[in-house]
Formats: structure tokens, sequence, C-alpha cells
């Protein structure tokens, strides 16, 4: 459990991460560091993106899978490593970007 | 015995010959069906037994040979005569040249007859010898070629007939009779004479034709016993329609919340071991790309960066501020000076500039009668015109700040020297100032009287539009009136000073400052009726007769015409002693003199959408309080600059005291900064909480929250600095304007102890300073001098396009400037205490000096007692060890 948390936490501590969020198959969030809207939101949102990327990866070729997916907007980039089970969500500021 | 068949040459050569050799022998059979040295005989058991070739006896099949003699046979034939069965043979025999015949036993009956006789002697060779041959095998071999030399080539023979030929004659073709001979004559004379043709009806005559009508043979009718056909097998295909009864529509909703799991599931999943083992993979590909982010931005367009810095490397010579226009009105602006210029904020190219005496306060005393009949004026210029004005606004004194509306640019409001706060509504000449921007030189209005000729040319004259609304005397301000803006359309002010929300979506609310101590917040809109009294209602009685307008003044603001009274005051007292600040210029935070004229495309909008529908502004009713809302998100803390140098950070809600009565608070903070009265206080547009502060000889920059001092304070310059204004579009950009009419560009990200650029613009100190953007590629700047003249400058591409992460860089660096102030401050504290340290220790050594010398007389003793000690000690010693000196020993003894 403490492993768990602490390398949650070091996720957290580097520079520009504003939020982590561990999410399980179904898309329910386990853990989160953002306040309940926004981790709902979040969860609920990349769950349905990452089983689209996942078909759509395995639809080309069905002995590939999915193993990473990165979204980059303007503001932030939100990283999303699924897993048979669960999901780590991560969205962190990229510091070079001017915030407008 | 007549059948040709491949049995003889089978029966030849079941005896051992060769297929082939007997194929040549069976050339040579004769008509009779074997060979003709071959002879079939029946012979009769009475001549077996005489020539002793009975069956399975003599003679059997593995030896059907039987040598005869042909004097036996003779002698039989004697004998017997006709009865012998040699007899058909006699003559054969009588001609066999040898003396022995061959007698073979035919027991297969292969001619015939159960024997058979050969007749030549070659024939009989050819029997005996294959017997003798038969025993090897290599026989076999060697006869081919036996029989191929005993071969001869046949010879011709006469044909003989076998009835072939019947077949022939009866297929050939011969006459059966001789033939007919025909022979017909005709005159000659009928040959070669012309024909003539006639119609005969074939069906007349009997037999005039044969005909040969079709009838269905039924022999030829075909029936198709069988035909290929193909076959497909399909699903069923059903077509069916149905239709939904449509009764009626129903609103339905629901509402749903997402799924979550409870505390303690979510300590049951943080604890399996699944989760652990996830995390720890995915972590790992989470961390390389946290830090490829951190590392470098691979989306950052370095190239378009690049340029961004180094586009204007021709234009950086080019950073001065290049004259545009300049506007002088001979006839309005003598002795005159500029207090306060506004662009229009939708009609590009026109911008307004108000008039005032350039006279010290004595000189108006003594000049009072004759200023009365010059009217102050608010210009209107136009860049298609730069000697008329388009025009004049008439104001009952001089205007020291006047503002258009933000909402309804029609509406200007203006505060005077007297402290009366004026409304006018310029709708009506709206068309004028648009007109002439496009039209550029005199406007040639479209005139259908052709009288109007001759009339004078009032069209160029430029219209006077006298004020619509003053406020009323006794409730206004009692000083002149120095600053004036409009409360944003997004929310308005209650009695109390608590900021509501605005339904009307107009600005209607304005508020102004003055040295009489207060500030002051106005409504445009009729109060509510119930708060006047019996009074006033008559008065409004009689002022509903429908009046005239005296000069076409619009109705507008007819309401509040002399009887405006403000909403609130708020008074400003002072902190630590009694009296009251004095302020000059304000600034509130969500305020809407420093927006970015950018923003005025969206109101441009908003406007073209209300002004279709002229704001009826006497029918609007001031809300009370209670209907609205309170808006939380609205900062009612300004920034004020005083008379003597000072800015005050207030609020503006009233409170209410123990008795009831509503008074201001205490204004929170008070920094005593500027040398002279401070000229402007202006919040920059890329910042909502950076402020500007211009007064005396210096300038300061201030971030609302920081309350130890400004974050930025300049030196004291040569010249007094006059105004002061940001840049709109670089948020490192600011422009003061001073004494000696230069004007100085300080860019904060350049230098920070001097300006980056300075400029003289004209001779007059610069009294005020506003930037406006026309287009992207035009930015201009007004600037007003003392003189009263207008001079509207271009900024260069340098001062006007923000470098990459300006907003960014700037922000960097005032927050580094708080770190110091911070810094700074602790250190204050640090040195203070340091120092009271310092003082206390410095006390206590006085004191000291005689405690030491106490102290000097105890350590002397002690030293000699230590010495008397030792000495004593040393004898001792030296006693015991037997090496004190003699004379004590002797002593001692």
């Amino acid at each position: 459990m403490a492993e768990v948390e602490e390398t949650l936490k070091r996720i957290q501590t580097h520079k520009g991460v504003i939020g982590t969020i561990v999410v399980n198959a179904e898309g329910i969030p386990i853990r989160t560091t953002l306040d309940n809207s926004a981790t709902v939101q979040y969860a609920g949102l990349l769950h349905q993106l990452t089983m689209k990327a996942r078909s759509t990866v395995r639809d080309i070729d069905p002995q590939n899978d999915l193993t990473f997916l990165r979204i980059r907007s303007k503001k932030h980039e939100i990283m999303a490593a699924p897993d048979k089970e669960y999901m780590l969500i991560v969205i962190q500021n990229p510091s070079e970007q001017p915030q407008d | 015995m007549s059948t040709k068949r491949a049995k003889t040459t089978a029966s030849v050569g079941s005896k051992g010959k060769d297929p082939k050799e007997s194929e040549s022998s069976a050339g040579s059979v004769a008509v009779h069906g074997h060979p003709d040295d071959i002879c079939p005989l029946t012979l009769t058991s009475a001549t077996q037994e005489l020539f002793g070739c009975r069956y399975d006896g003599d003679v059997t099949r593995d030896n059907p040979y039987k040598i005869l003699r042909k004097e036996d046979i003779l002698q039989d034939l004697r004998n017997r005569a006709a009865v012998s069965d040699f007899s058909p043979v006699k003559q054969l025999v009588l001609a066999y040249p040898e003396d022995e015949l061959l007698l073979v036993y035919d027991r297969d009956f292969i001619y015939g007859s159960s024997f058979y006789l050969v007749l030549t002697v070659e024939g009989k060779d050819r029997h005996l010898m294959p017997i003798v041959a038969e025993v090897g095998e290599e026989a076999l071999e060697r006869e081919p070629s036996d029989v191929f030399a005993a071969q001869k080539t046949p010879e011709p023979r006469p044909w003989i007939s076998l009835g072939s030929e019947q077949e022939i004659e009866e297929e050939s073709v011969t006459d059966s009779r001789p033939r007919l001979k025909c022979r017909i004559s005709r005159v000659r004379r009928a040959f070669g004479a012309p024909v003539f043709f006639s119609d005969r009806n074939a069906a007349e005559t009997k037999d005039g034709f044969i005909e040969c009508t079709p009838y269905q043979d039924k022999i030829f009718s075909l029936k198709q016993m069988e035909r290929h056909c193909g076959v497909q097998a399909i699903p069923n295909c059903n077509s069916s329609s149905t239709q939904t009864p449509w009764t009626y529509p129903k609103n339905m909703c629901t509402q749903y919340e997402p799924r979550e799991f409870s505390k303690e599931e979510k300590e049951n999943c943080l604890q399996s071991e699944e989760l652990k083992h996830f995390i720890s993979l995915a972590v790992s590909r989470l961390e390389v790309a946290i830090q490829q982010n951190e590392i470098a931005d691979v989306f950052f367009d370095d190239w378009k960066a690049l340029s961004e810095d180094d586009g204007g490397y021709a234009g950086k010579a080019d950073s001065h501020l290049k004259e545009y226009q300049s506007f002088t009105d001979l006839h309005f602006s003598q002795e005159k000076t500029i207090s306060n210029i506004s662009w229009h904020p939708t009609i590009s190219g026109v911008i307004a500039v108000a008039m005032t005496e350039r006279l010290s306060f004595e000189d108006r005393i003594n000049a009072s009668t004759k200023l009365l009949l010059n009217p102050s004026l608010i210009l209107f210029w136009s860049f298609s015109d730069p000697i008329n004005p388009q025009l004049l606004l008439e104001c009952p004194d001089d205007v020291f700040s006047f503002e258009f509306c933000p909402s309804d640019p029609n509406i200007i409001v203006g505060s005077c020297m007297n402290g009366q706060v004026v409304l006018w509504d310029i709708s009506a000449h709206v068309e004028r100032l648009q007109g002439t921007r496009s039209s550029g030189g005199k406007n040639i209005a479209i005139n259908t009287n052709p009288l109007q000729v001759f009339e004078d040319t009032r069209d160029n004259e430029t219209s006077v539009v006298r004020y619509c609304a003053v406020s009323s005397i006794e409730h206004g301000h009692k000083a002149p009136v120095t600053d004036i803006q409009w409360l944003p359309e997004t929310f308005e002010v209650s009695r109390m000073g608590v900021p509501m929300e605005n339904k009307s979506g107009m600005c209607v609310q304005i508020v102004t400052c003055a040295p009489d101590c207060c500030l002051m917040f106005w409504d445009i809109r009729a109060p509510r009726v119930a708060f006047q009294n019996m009074a006033d209602q008559r008065k409004q009685k009689v002022e509903e007769k429908p009046l005239e307008n005296p000069d076409g003044v619009p109705n507008t603001f007819k309401h509040l015409n002399l009887t405006w009274k403000p909403l609130f005051r708020v008074s400003l007292p002072k902190i630590d002693t009694s009296g009251e600040y004095s302020p000059l210029k304000f600034s509130l935070r969500d305020n809407t003199c420093d927006n970015h004229p950018g923003c005025s495309a969206e109101r441009a909008h908003l406007n073209a959408e209300l002004s279709e529908v002229a704001p009826e502004y006497s029918q609007l009713r001031v809300p009370s309080a209670k209907q609205h809302k309170p808006l939380k998100g609205i900062s009612t803390k300004f920034y004020a600059g005083t008379e003597d140098g000072e800015l005050v950070y207030t609020d503006w809600k009233l409170e209410k005291d123990d008795s009831g009565r509503l008074f201001s608070v205490k204004p929170s903070h008070r920094f005593t900064i500027h040398d002279g009265l401070v000229n402007t206080v202006r919040r920059s547009p890329f910042f909502k909480d950076i402020v500007l502060t211009v007064g005396g000889w210096t300038f300061a920059i201030w971030k609302e929250g920081v309350m130890n001092g400004p974050i930025i304070h300049s030196s004291c310059s040569q010249r007094k600095c006059t105004v002061g204004y940001w840049s709109q579009s670089r948020p490192a950009v600011f422009y003061i304007g001073k004494e000696d009419g230069n004007l100085e560009v300080w860019d904060l990200l350049e230098k920070t102890h001097e300006p980056s650029q300075t400029q003289n613009i004209t001779t007059a100190p610069i009294t005020c300073i506003k930037p406006w953007i026309i287009s992207s590629k035009q930015h201009l700047l007004a600037v007003s001098d003392h003189l009263g003249t207008l001079h509207i400058l271009e900024i260069p591409w340098t001062l006007r396009s923000p470098c990459s992460n300006e907003k960014l860089s700037v922000n960097k660096y005032f927050e580094k400037e708080v770190d110091r102030l911070v810094y700074f401050d602790k250190r204050r504290e640090m040195r203070t205490k340091e120092k009271k340290n310092m003082d206390a220790e410095e006390l206590r050594k006085k004191m000291e000096p005689n405690l030491q010398e106490k102290e000097e007389k105890q350590i002397l003793e002690e030293a000699k007692k230590e010495y008397e000690d030792y000495l004593s000690l040393e004898k001792v010693i030296l006693k015991d060890m037997g090496l004190l000196p003699d004379p004590d020993e002797t002593a001692e003894i």
C-alpha cells in the first residue's frame, strides 16, 4: 500500500504535474489528487477514449495492443497508461508553453 | 472350316512358333481354311489300329506326331479303295516325294478333324523341327531368324473373285435403260418476239397452283425431356412495416450521477497486489513521458519563434514614434489646453478632446466674467478632416474628464470643474461622424431640396450638441471632479455598495472622484419612485407637460436633469489621523477604461444589437437591492491617488455603524510615495492586479495584494512626470509624459532604470496620453499637450508587437520584484532586530568595566597563591627525592 502511495507521490511531485488519477477497468476512480467533479469527468471521458483507441489498434492488427495514450492540448498534456484492470491518468503542464 | 480365325496362327504359335512367323504362314492360307500343305483327315478306329495311331494310346496330346510310311498308305488304299480314309488324299500321297509322311493328331480339332496329314516335306520338317526346338528356350529366339530366312517374296497370282466386286457394282451408277431422246422445235419467227405478260389469278383456274401447306408434323415436335437449370438458395425475405403510435410528446428527463467507490472499496483496491503490479509497470512508462515533457517541448515551433525575435531587424532602427496627424483648432483651442482625450469606441478614426482654460485659479477668478461667455467644449476630431472638428459638445464648465459609455457610444458622461456630472447624447449626430470617415473632406449631404443650396451651408458648420442632463449642484461634488469612469455592464452596485447582477446588460452606473475627499456612485436610470417625497412628485407632474426641447436637446436623460443625485458616496477617512484623503484619480479592478480596445469588436457587436433598440433610459428604474443577487466575484476594493502624493487602498462598500448610519470604512493601506499630486492611477490591460501610478517626479508600479510597497519605483527624473499609460499590446511597455513635452517609452524587459527611448513631441507639457488600436497593422498614440494641440503618433512595429512569451516574462519579473520586496522587508526586520541586539550589548558592555577591575585583582591574588602553593610543593617533592640543597638538610638534622 505504502509503495503505491510512494510511487504516486513521486509522480505527483514531478515538475508541471497537475493531477494523478487511478481508475479501474470500468472507469471508476480509485485514487485521485484532483477534486471530485474533475476526477469523475476525466475518468469517464478518458476511459471511453482509451477503449476506442485500443479497439482501433486491435482492429488494425489483432496482435497489437495499446500501451500508452498521450493527448497534447494547448494548455497541458494528458497521459493515460491503460492496463487490463486499471488505468493511470496523469495531467501535466509542459513548462515551455506560455499559459495564455 | 471356312472361318478365318486367328486361332490358326495361335495353334501354330502354340507349338512354340512366333506369332509373326505364323502370320506369314497365315498369308499362304488357302481358300480351304487350312494351310495347303496340311490335309485334315478323319481316321476311323480301324485305320487307327492299323497304323498304330490310336487316340490316347500311340498318339497323345504331347506326342501328336506319327510317321507313316508311304507304302503303307498306298497298301491301305489298294486294300480298301474307296473305303480308305486316305482316299481323298490319294493323289497327294502319290505325289509325295519322300517315303514317310507325317500324321498329326489334332486333338483340338483345329482343322476340323481329329488328324491331319502333312503333305509336303517342308511342312513335315517344319512340324518336326519345332518339337526338337521346343525343349530349349533359345530355340524360340532362333526361330524368327529361321522363319525369316525361310520367308520368300510373295508372287503375284491372278485375282480370284470373292464377291466384293458385287458391292462396287451395286454402288456404281449405270444406265438401266437406253437414254430417251427428245427433240422440240419451234418456228423460227417465234424467237425473239416481244413478250406480253398478263395477270392470271391462280385461284380461278383449277390446278393453277400447287401448294404445299405446312402442317404440324407431330414427328418433328420436340419435347424437351431434359433441361439444365440453375438454382440458388436465398434467405426468406419478408416485407413488412410498422407504425408507432404518436400519441403525444412528453417531456422526460433523467438524472444520473457518476459511479463511485466507497472508501472501503477504494482501500481494498489500493491494497490489492494487482494494483501494485500495474503501478510498477505503468509508472515506468509515465516517467519517461513526463521527463520528455520536462526536457523539451516537442511541439514548440522554433523556426517561428526565431522569426518573431528577429522579424523587426530592419525595423529595429525604426522604433521612433512617427507623427501621423495633429489636430489644432484655431477657432476653439486658442488659449486652451486639452485635459482629456478619449477615442470613440466604435467609429474608428474619431477622437474626442476636452478643452479647458489654460489659467491658474487666480486668473480664473479674475477672468470669470469672460469665461462665462466662452463655453467650454469637447471637440470631436476625425482623421478625414484635420482642420474642422466634426462635433462640439457644450459643457456647463471646463471638463476635466469624460468617457464614452462602453455599451452605448452615443452616451458621453463628463465631469466638470464645478463639481457637476454632465451627460450628452449624440445619437442624432452619429451618422455625421460615421459619414465623415468614409467620405473625407467636406460632408456632402444628399439634398433633395435645391433651395437649400442657397441657404447657409449649415452642413459645413460643426454642430454643437448641448448636454442633456447635469447633476444637481447640492448633491454633487464640491470640488472639480477629476476622474470619472463607467462601471462595466456585468454588474451594478446597490445603495450599500454591494455589487449585484446587472440584468439590463448595459452600463448604467458611473463612479466619480474629486478632491473633496469622496467618491460618488451615480446611476443614469430614474430613481425609485417610492423614495420621492410629495414635493418631488408634484414637481414631476409639472415637468410631465410636454416641453419643447430647447436647443434641440434629446429627451434621453430628462428624468435626471438637475435632480440627479448620486447613489451613494464613499469617503476616504485618514487612517491614523482625522481628516480625509483627497483623491484625484482612482482605479477599480473591474473597470472599463483599461480594457483592450480589441474588445471593442465584441462591444461593437453588442452595441449593434442594442442600438437597434435604443434603450430608453427614462423607462429604466433602479432596482431594489432585494431583487438582484449580490455577485461575489467582484472585488470592491480600489486604489485612489491623492493630492498629497499618496496611494490609498480601500473598499467602497458601506457599513453600518451602531447608530445605523452608513459610513465608509477606513482605507486598509496608504502609501506615501510620490512627491507631487498623483495624476495617473492605471491598471495594466494584461494583468488585473498591476497598477501604474505617476506623480511628482517619479512613477511606481504596484501589485494588488502586495502591501509592502511598490514593486517598482522609478528614480526621480529631471522633469516632472505628468501622465502615464500602459501600452495596449505589449505587457512590458508603458508611456510616461513629461513636463518638457518628452514622451518616454519604458520597456520593463529592456531597461528598468531609464526609459528605453525618449522622444520629444512638443514643447509644452504633455497632458494626456491615450493609445488605440485601429487595426492589427496600425496602432496609434494620441498625445495632447498643454498648448491645446492633439498629436496622433503611429506606434512602430517594435513597440506594438509583443515578443515571444512577453507576458510570461513580465509576470516573472513582477514576481521577482515582489520577492525582492518581501526579502527586503525581512532583511529590514532582521536588521532592526540586530540593531536592537547590538544596542543592548553595548549597554551591557558599558556596565562591565567595573566588574573587570575587580576581577583583575582577584586573578592576581589567585596567581600568587598558586605560585606559593607550587613552591611548597616543589620543596616537598625535592625533600622526598633527597635533592634539597644541604643547608636545609643540615638545618633539619
